[in-house]
């Protein structure tokens, strides 16, 4: 029934990789259907081989270093932003059989941390690029996303109350009866915000803020160091939908269709979610997101927590 | 069950902080602490304390590291900090804290010997996180509730120390200010 790890690593890998790929082609063109243009048409059948397209220019671009960046640091950037959104795939339990490590007792807990270490990709992007643009969004990124680090771990504690559980497969198991998003309804709200703050998307990529910073962080980078930060990026939109899934929509579950096939369409139509939301929404300001997330975000995520830790206490037996 | 985890995580951890304390560049020996803890956290997890492990990355490594990597970088330090930092680790300076480290190592090795064996390492179970829990919340719930008082005393003095005063101020601009 269960797979050889090898296998599942590597396909995973594999989906994955070719997922984000597939996305900076899929956005584009979900974006031109909802702004009533086209978006990009013409290479190949609808234009999906403009990601392939788009790859093969980026691998052939100059990989330039800046001659005043700091090259270690500059080098390693994008390798951490990358390793940790797909470091954190290893607990998402596709299906009750197909999860690297679904079991994992601390599975919640890990996704936090390699979210944490995230930060330091951008950071350090900006640091060792060793220009103002790049130094002032990685400092932006910095302090947006430990913020919304926060939410996002205190408005999982409704989920991990519930189920009683970090294990991912135990809260997608606890969710046999009611899905989470029913009675989570305000954590599954606060941490589809600081997801997409924590993932830097439109429309809080203030870290890139492209009117004002340039690119921001990536600025100095080019070739396909660039092409990692923007693959992460994607790869993280994907990160959080399935995440979303797999806390409070039920994960595999549903009828007639096989766990696997419902996993992949509830987690593409939150990524369809998230791009209509870049189409939708405009751009805060820096303050006003801040503000955002602890005026409003905190209070309302320790509110979730004590609400369900009261009705858990009511409706405990005995 | 081998020892190998906990030997490889501990080398790491050894190694890197040797480069913590010598390194020029602030940002590269924070960088060198994480990975400490990092590997830190890699050695609770081979001893069995999964849930430690987890925050040690979580609260140390991702929140208490990026701040400092956060400050080092506002301070925007330049060339002439990088030659005072190589001036102060002169081959000379190290001798006496080589020294002293080495008797604390001497004394730490000596103690350790003289204590009785605990239980083998096959005797250990993980301790999973609501076993944690449960122990947080009995026996040791002074501790937690004398750790969430120093939080909130650091929490107050923060927002003191950061709170915008001219917002309070007697002769502050709110009057005028839009003019």
């Amino acid at each position: 029934m269960t797979a050889p790890m090898p296998v599942i690593i590597g396909v995973t890998l594999a989906i994955l990789l070719g997922l984000a790929t597939f996305l900076t082609w899929f956005e584009r063109r979900l974006l031109g259907l909802w702004q009533d243009r086209y978006g990009p048409n013409r290479v190949g059948p609808g234009g999906i081989l403009q990601a392939v397209a788009d790859g093969i220019k980026i691998l052939f671009k100059q990989d330039w270093i800046p001659p005043f960046a700091d090259r270690g640091v500059f080098v390693l950037a994008p390798a951490i932003g990358m390793m940790t959104v797909l470091l954190s795939f290893g607990v998402v339990p596709v299906t009750a059989f197909w999860s690297i490590a679904g079991t994992l007792n601390v599975g919640l807990l890990f996704v936090l941390a390699m979210m944490g270490m995230g930060v330091y990709g951008v950071v350090l992007a900006g640091w060792a690029s060793n220009s103002k643009y790049a130094l002032l969004g990685s400092m932006r990124a910095a302090a947006q996303m430990i913020s919304y680090e926060v939410f996002m771990g205190l408005s999982v504690l409704g989920v991990v109350m519930q189920a009683g559980s970090f294990t991912m497969r135990d809260i997608v198991l606890a969710q046999s009866g009611l899905w989470f998003v029913v009675p989570q309804a305000l954590g599954c709200a606060v941490f589809t915000l600081a997801g997409i703050a924590e993932t830097h998307r439109l429309p809080f990529d203030l870290p890139e803020g492209e009117n004002e910073l340039g690119a921001g962080f990536h600025t100095e980078y080019s070739g396909m160091k660039f092409g990692m930060f923007f693959l992460a990026e994607y790869a993280g939109v994907v990160l959080v939908s399935a995440l979303l899934v797999t806390l409070y929509l039920g994960g595999w579950e549903g009828p007639l269709l096989p766990p696997a096939l419902w996993f992949a369409l509830k987690t593409s139509a939150l990524v369809c979610l998230f791009v209509l939301l870049r189409a939708a929404l405009p751009r805060p300001r820096y303050d006003q997101l801040m503000a955002l997330g602890w005026k409003i975000l905190l209070p309302l995520s320790l509110l979730n927590i004590a609400a369900t830790g009261a009705i858990l206490l009511l409706h405990a037996p005995g | 069950m081998s020892d190998l985890p906990f030997i490889l995580f501990s080398l790491v951890a050894a190694w890197a902080a040797i480069m913590v304390v010598t390194r020029d560049i602030a940002v590269h020996a924070l960088l060198y602490l994480v990975v400490v803890l990092l590997s830190l956290a890699g050695v609770f997890f081979a001893l069995g304390a999964p849930f430690a492990a987890m925050l040690e990355i979580i609260i140390y490594a991702g929140a208490v590291m990026v701040l400092f990597v956060f400050v080092v970088m506002m301070l925007n330090l330049g060339q002439t900090d990088r030659d005072r930092e190589r001036h102060w680790m002169a081959p000379g300076v190290w001798i006496g804290p080589t020294l002293l480290s080495g008797l604390l190592l001497i004394a730490l090795c000596l103690t350790l010997r003289a204590m009785p064996p605990t239980t083998g390492s096959d005797t250990l179970a993980p301790i999973g996180p609501q076993t944690v829990g449960i122990l947080l919340y009995g026996p040791y719930v002074l501790s937690v509730e004398l750790a969430s008082f120093l939080l909130l005393a650091g929490l107050v003095s923060a927002f003191h120390i950061g709170r915008d005063t001219r917002a309070t101020g007697v002769n502050s601009g709110t009057a005028t200010g839009d003019v």
